[in-house]
């Protein structure tokens, strides 16, 4: 996973509401290989059934080419858990994906793949819109250290993230060597809680 | 007891590690009254980090097919094994095909390599796999319940959004990444931060014809698909302990559309007798002992929800979604609503689209709408019960427009088989599948044409959901199967009427 300490970027303005997991990336292009993931990032939206890129939608305009922000509206990634959807936007560039809040397995899924989610106040977030609408290709400043978003026009707005998950995106580790080394806490765990807990053995047919 | 682990390699030496006291279920009475929710977490904590981050311990865990490879390979690459393999239980169902049970039926190669890669690694790591031509193979959220997999008290995951199902037993179950797959596959636990609770309360009786599915895509319609975003929902009420343990599963399914992390219903009477002699289920002393247990399995009175919905049963009708997302959905007797009626500009705009990408208009009604293609089957319906209403609903007439009506598992086809059930759809002249998600997401080989509107009894009406173009119309299985003799959406009240009379 690459480390992310701090990114200016082009910022892509995309303010609708409940984008889900299926359209960030179609279920029919699940099974592909990761190779070149990014082409299908917003495939239907991105392209017609003719595969001729929609000229209107926001990332086929040439002012946002090379984006590595995505400013997103609420609720952004809802729906199906499949981690294809960050593997897209990820390979297609983008390293941050701001927005008002955010689906919940989409969220987790981010940061196991070195992808910011920032949670941004509303204001804020609709703020971040009209500038990116108004300079198109304008560059957001997100500093994951400081925990800040800078806006085209200079505003500053916090954002907030346990220091588990910020501390595993600015390393760019993942958090499978950590719980390793916690073995001995598991298998203290499993010797005292699991007879309490449901069984999760096969009985013995009688 | 309180001890500080220093983890150099990753610098993560400010936090402490603490190994804390775990509250056991049963809940002590003194303490504070406590939600099932919390009951079930506490219970699961192997360590709580100063930042809230919680090791969660995860009792039952299910593969299927539409995982990325390369989450095999994180272990792979470490030579790790799997730390637990009997608490996975590996099953194709995405890209499974509906009109044979044979690899050779799956719809191309890259398809192909899917179901066998999840064949080869259960085989490598010693884990369970009900696969193809297996009698008990079907949709993870149909199989692992009714063979006992999943039971109240137990966390339980799966790397599928709609693993909430699970909550229907008393569960805390709820959809993970990929990546998140192989940490449990390595670990037997995963990071969370704790979510919050939400009380959704359905109160009074429904009435004749009403469903969970009705009554799920009625609470989803009330609070938006954000609507329970960050919590746990716990269903209670008359109208929820009145489910049957299949409508249980159909509502507590559909959690995950009005955005939660899991839906729950407490364990009861009608838990113990749905579980009670399934393949996985305890026997004998040790029934006597864990059913006793998962009736304790409640949340106390005075325990507080950080939120709380209300719903009274005898408002709901039958649903139909008429939009792009489930909270667009509307009473099979009403019309669509117009952007002038509901929420902000954002929400109007979001509307307009909606309609546009549904060839509908504001004001017009929904009962009359011809359709051209009608799915039954899925994780929300494909259960026997729901095959049953289906059927019901057909009455010895003939489909119109095609029909797939898919069973959820082996074990649910044997048995509407058994009931007779495959006869009534083949004479509809309905196509009766193999077992699968089939056209609920469309990717193995079964989906809709462009332009085309489909009646369907799955979670969700997003753009293209059901292939390029397709048009989806949410409903319950009495609803689809009626549309489908119709050819028509009509309020299949009205037949189950005819019918009594």
């Amino acid at each position: 996973m690459q480390p992310l300490e701090r990114i200016r970027a082009v910022a892509v303005p995309m303010p609708e509401s409940d984008i889900n997991t299926d359209q960030i990336v179609p279920g029919r292009f699940m099974h592909k290989p990761r190779e070149d993931y990014g082409r299908y990032c917003f495939h239907d939206l991105r392209f017609d059934p003719q595969g001729k890129p929609r000229p209107a939608f926001v990332l086929n305009r040439p002012a946002y080419a090379g984006a590595r922000i995505l400013v997103a509206g609420p609720n952004f990634g809802c729906g199906s858990s499949r981690e294809h959807a960050v593997f897209t936007l990820n390979d297609y560039g983008f390293r941050v994906v701001l927005a008002p809040s955010f689906g919940d397995i989409f969220f987790n899924n981010c940061f196991q793949n070195g992808v910011l989610p920032a949670v941004l106040p509303a204001e804020f977030a609709a703020a971040l819109q009209a500038q990116l609408r108004a300079t198109p290709g304008a560059e957001v400043e997100v500093d994951l250290a400081g925990q800040a978003v800078v806006a085209p026009d200079g505003t500053r707005c916090s954002f907030p993230i346990d220091t588990f998950r910020k501390e595993r995106l600015l390393q760019g580790h993942d958090e499978l060597d950590l719980t390793l080394s916690l073995r001995p806490y598991i298998d203290a765990f499993e010797a005292r809680q699991r007879p309490l807990l449901p069984s999760t053995d096969t009985p013995r047919h009688p | 007891m309180y001890s500080r682990l220093r983890c150099r390699e990753h610098r993560c030496h400010a936090v402490n590690i603490p190994m804390p006291d775990i509250p056991l279920f049963p809940a002590n009475a003194q303490a504070r009254p406590t939600t099932l929710f919390e009951k079930i977490w506490s219970s699961h904590a192997v360590t709580v980090r100063d930042d809230g981050q919680t090791l969660l311990y995860i009792d039952r865990h299910y593969l299927s097919d539409d995982l990325p490879t390369e989450s095999y390979h994180v272990l792979e690459r470490r030579s790790l094994p799997v730390r637990r393999p009997e608490a996975t239980f590996a099953m194709p169902d995405h890209y499974v095909s509906t009109q044979g049970s044979s690899l050779a039926d799956v719809v191309d190669d890259e398809r192909r390599v899917m179901v066998q890669e999840l064949a080869r690694q259960a085989r490598d790591h010693g884990v369970v796999h009900f696969g193809l031509g297996d009698s008990r193979q079907g949709i993870v959220h149909v199989v692992g319940p009714e063979q006992g997999l999943s039971l109240p008290g137990m966390t339980v995951v799966c790397g599928d959004s709609h693993t909430s199902t699970h909550g229907a037993l008393g569960a805390l179950g709820f959809g993970i990444g990929a990546t998140e797959v192989s940490h449990v596959l390595a670990t037997q636990t995963l990071w969370q931060l704790r979510p919050r609770t939400m009380e959704v309360q359905v109160n009074g009786r429904t009435g004749a014809g009403v469903t969970a599915k009705d009554i799920a895509l009625a609470i989803i319609r009330a609070i938006g698909v954000a609507g329970a975003a960050g919590h746990v929902i716990e269903y209670r009420g008359d109208a929820v302990r009145e489910l049957s343990m299949e409508g249980r599963m159909t509502l507590c399914n559909l959690s995950i559309e009005a955005g939660a992390r899991a839906g729950m219903v407490a364990p009861d009477a009608t838990t113990l007798a749905y579980l009670r002699g399934r393949p996985h289920t305890p026997r004998g002393l040790e029934w006597d002992d864990s059913s006793a247990g998962w009736l304790r399995l409640r949340t106390d009175p005075g325990a507080a929800f950080d939120r709380v919905a209300l719903l009274r049963g005898e408002t709901i009708a039958p649903m139909v979604s008429w939009g792009t997302d489930p909270s667009q959905s509307c009473a099979i007797d009403e019309c669509i609503p117009f952007p002038e009626a509901i929420g902000n500009a954002s929400q109007q705009e979001g509307l307009r689209r909606a309609l546009d990408y549904m060839g509908l208009t504001s004001g017009q009604p929904l009962q009359g709408l011809p359709v051209d293609r009608v799915f039954i089957g899925s994780c929300t319906n494909g259960r026997i019960e729901d095959l049953r209403l289906a059927a019901s609903a057909v009455q010895g007439r003939r489909a119109r427009v095609p029909t797939l009506v898919v069973p959820g598992s082996g074990t649910v086809k044997a048995q509407a088989e058994a009931e007779g059930l495959d006869r009534i759809f083949r004479d509809a002249g309905m196509t009766w599948g193999e077992p699968g998600c089939s056209m609920c997401l469309a990717i193995n080989g079964d989906q809709g044409r462009p332009g085309e509107r489909c009646v369907s009894t799955t979670n969700r009406n997003f753009v293209g959901r059901q292939g390029p173009g397709v048009r989806t119309h949410l409903v319950n299985p009495g609803m689809a199967a009626a549309a489908a003799v119709h050819g028509r959406l009509v309020d299949y009240r009205e037949e189950l009427r005819h019918a009594a009379a």
